[in-house]
């Protein structure tokens, strides 16, 4: 017979307490709060646009960042932001490992609360393990019930806080109160909240183990100088049951009590060594220190380490010379490549956000016809020109010439009327044909440079373009 | 990972380090594991199925003899985009009812309406008018490129849209009708020849010294030309004569093209747009090739 499938073993992690358990409370606490908080800070931009410190305006197609206020036309800083993030996770991993996924990864972080949710209402793992099995009961029921409740309200707040980035919150909280949102909001609400609920409670670990390609490919960030979880093996083996005040000769330091493996949030025994589902978190870590500070023996038999360092311990042990202590190599190719990577792009984002001009001119050369010959003989050249006003003030632009001197330059607003300067309202983007008419002769193609002046800032904004005559 | 598959299966070969039976499949020495796929993803794989079965009574699916299943809410892509479209219409309606009321003098005032009128106008303008005038209305020989500033018929928005109502030379009965004669068959060769020596001067500028040709030139013109082409080539728009003392050529300005314009005439034909467009994408074809730079 044929095995269809194998049920995937459910994993009750048990609570432990340390440092790195301290680091993750402390991750989840502003991670969180950044997620819920962050859409209702304030940030004062001036009359007629949004107040919101982080928002994404769809409809008016603006992205806001506290001073930083992106147009559509500036996607590329978007592009620019996932390099960052992508190569600051290579950077990240290649040093410390998987620390993302351990500390800071949204799966985890939510998996990690609605555990806790889990281990207020149900208990620790025993307990919870104890009423998984245990026969339908009014206890039971009730303790399931309030748990996958309070889940969905975990859900419900998380679908709740995204559509804020999208939206001006307190408006939206009015909105949600008086049930009057669009059916889009209500949507995404509850996509999330049922994602959420999915994912942080039945999914868990499954995610990072058959889903998520990031934590596939960061193994190819790993070299042998990469921080990862490790059993000291040299040190821990011949494994058995101690019973303190008694003699360690012959035996390692591994009493063998699983204390690692059933803290797992992955479900691993670390001591088989490094094993694709280690997320990095240390909660072995923490275990394993607990029961070594009982036993009276120094702490760190699960410890973060490279792979070299254990590999020189072992030589070190083989070879009766005495154990120093862990060297981290931080400057290596790989980390040095990921570093200078990162500030390039770094760079050029800071620069790119720095010299975001106010204005931007954008400028069509008309090529059907290139030209028009006119009755007196004299040679147009047709324009099409986009001003993006990005100030919050009504601008009034004058244009000119450079690389040439027209006859005429002839500005045109809507209605087809004539114009001495370029009105754009603040915040919009003005669309004008220019004319610019001049003498037969000349050469076929003069490169001209438009250049749109403010006259109250005096900035300038130059678009290079050419004026085109007919050949001979 | 779990051992527990370990000898379930005892005619089967295990494989040591995983302790997973194998397929028996082997190639170039590597045999193929055969682990179960996790539970959930079984349970996935067969939700998809039966999700799938859902989109056949959903949705138009299954072809039959005459056509296909029509799908319980009766979705097709044409109706969708019937729906789309009808969004858009209803967004233009505002628009379009602004301008249908409005004078060009309101329109011109009102910017946007007008830049509404005017990219409806390019899009018309596209797909009726650019076969002959050009995607740009550029023109080209026999057509007039109607960027410049050279009219026949006169380039107010009012006088475009009336050329576009009526054409040229075409079956309506308002039509700009007016024909040139075949002058090969009332002057001599050399009258035209003379004639056309007159008439590129008109456009280049009278010469210092007027030539023979020119004089005699100058007295054809008098005789033949100018009580339609005006005096000194001026032209006449009553009559879509055109002027012919400016740098424009409608049939090329080299001698040779001008005497075969005098010998043989020539009468451009534009068709008339009243029963082929409606009455609004005319108005806003004239503002649109009014806009092209050369309106007046």
């Amino acid at each position: 017979m044929v095995q269809l499938f194998a049920k995937a073993e459910k994993i009750y992690p048990q609570r432990t307490h340390g440092l790195f358990r301290t680091l993750k409370w402390a991750a989840m606490a502003v991670l969180l709060g950044i997620y819920y908080a962050a859409p209702w800070l304030r940030y004062d931009r001036g009359p007629h646009v949004p107040d919101q410190a982080i928002l994404i305006d769809l409809v008016g197609q603006r992205g806001y960042f506290f001073g930083i206020e992106i147009w559509p036309q500036e996607v590329y800083l978007l592009v620019g932001i996932l390099i960052l993030a992508a190569i600051g996770l290579f950077f990240a991993t290649s040093l410390l490992g998987r620390v993302w996924c351990g500390y800071a990864c949204p799966q985890t972080v939510w998996t990690d609360l609605f555990v806790l949710v889990e281990h207020i209402i149900q208990g620790d793992r025993n307990a919870r393990r104890k009423l998984d099995a245990a026969p339908w009961s009014i206890g039971k029921l009730w303790k399931k019930i309030l748990t996958h409740v309070v889940w969905l309200l975990i859900g419900l707040a998380t679908g709740g806080a995204w559509v804020f980035y999208f939206n001006d919150a307190p408006t939206l909280v009015d909105g949600l109160l008086h049930f009057d949102l669009p059916t889009l909001t209500w949507t995404w609400i509850l996509a999330l909240t049922l994602s959420t609920y999915f994912m942080a409670g039945f999914a868990r670990e499954n995610i990072c183990k058959y889903a998520c390609p990031y934590a596939r490919f960061q193994s190819a960030m790993f070299d042998r100088d990469t921080l990862i979880i490790s059993y000291a093996t040299e040190r821990g083996e011949p494994r058995g049951k101690h019973k303190l005040g008694t003699d360690w000769e012959g035996k390692g330091h591994c009493i063998d009590c699983t204390a690692c493996v059933v803290v797992c949030p992955m479900g691993i025994d670390i001591r088989d060594g490094l094993q694709y589902e280690c997320i990095s978190c240390g909660l072995c870590v923490d275990a394993c220190n607990h029961v070594m500070e009982k036993m009276l023996l120094p702490k760190g038999l699960i410890h973060y380490d490279t792979e070299n360092n254990q590999k020189r311990r072992s030589e070190e042990i083989a070879t009766k010379v005495p154990a120093s202590r862990g060297r981290m190599k931080w400057i290596r190719p790989r980390t040095v490549f990921y570093a200078t990577i990162l500030s390039f792009v770094g760079a050029l984002m800071l620069s790119a956000i720095i010299l975001r001009t106010e204005t931007d001119l954008n400028i069509i050369h008309n090529r059907s016809p290139l030209y028009v010959r006119l009755a007196d003989g004299d040679i147009r050249n047709n324009y099409q020109i986009k001003v993006l006003n990005k100030t919050h003030v009504d601008r009034d632009y004058t244009v000119s010439i450079e690389g040439m001197t027209p006859a005429e330059i002839r500005l045109l607003a809507a209605g087809d009327v004539a114009v001495p300067s370029l009105k754009v309202p603040a915040n919009s983007v003005g669309e004008f044909r220019v004319q610019l008419i001049d003498h037969t002769d000349g050469a076929a193609r003069v490169p001209i440079t438009f250049i749109l002046k403010d006259p109250v800032t005096g900035k300038v904004a130059r678009h290079v373009s050419y004026f085109i005559r007919p050949q001979n | 990972m779990s051992n527990k598959n370990k000898g379930k299966k005892p005619n089967g070969e295990v494989d040591e380090v995983t302790g997973t039976e194998t397929t028996g499949h082997e190639w170039d020495g590597l045999k193929e594991l055969d682990t179960p796929a996790p539970r959930w993803w079984l349970t996935v794989w067969l939700i998809t199925i039966v999700f799938a079965i859902g989109y056949w009574f959903v949705y138009p699916a299954w072809p039959s003899v005459s056509g296909h299943t029509k799908g319980l809410f009766g979705w097709t892509q044409y109706t969708k985009l019937k729906a789309e479209q009808k969004e858009i219409i209803d967004r233009q309606g505002a628009y379009l009812a602004k301008f249908h009321k409005e004078t060009f003098e309101q329109v011109a005032a009102d910017p946007a309406v007008y830049e509404f009128a005017r990219s409806g106008g390019a899009v018309v303008f596209k797909e009726n008018c650019a076969a002959c005038h050009g995607t740009g209305g550029e023109g080209r020989k026999g057509y007039p490129n109607l960027n410049d500033d050279d009219w026949l018929f006169g380039g107010k928005v009012d006088t475009i849209y009336h050329t576009i109502q009526v054409g040229s030379r075409s079956t309506d009965p308002d039509t700009h009708a007016t024909m040139m004669p075949r002058f090969g068959d009332i002057l001599k060769p050399d009258e035209i020849q003379d004639a056309a020596t007159y008439v590129l001067q008109l456009s280049h500028g009278q010469p210092a010294q007027p030539g023979a040709s020119w004089i005699r030139g100058q007295a054809v013109y008098a005789a033949n030309c100018v009580s339609c082409h005006g005096e000194d080539g001026v032209g006449n728009r009553d009559l879509g004569a055109p002027a012919l003392n400016d740098a424009i050529w409608l049939y090329g300005g080299r001698r040779d093209d001008v005497v075969e314009s005098v010998t043989n005439a020539r009468a451009g034909v534009m068709p008339t747009w009243k029963h082929r467009l409606s009455d609004d994408n005319q108005r806003m074809l004239a503002l649109y090739v009014h806009s092209l730079g050369g309106g007046e």
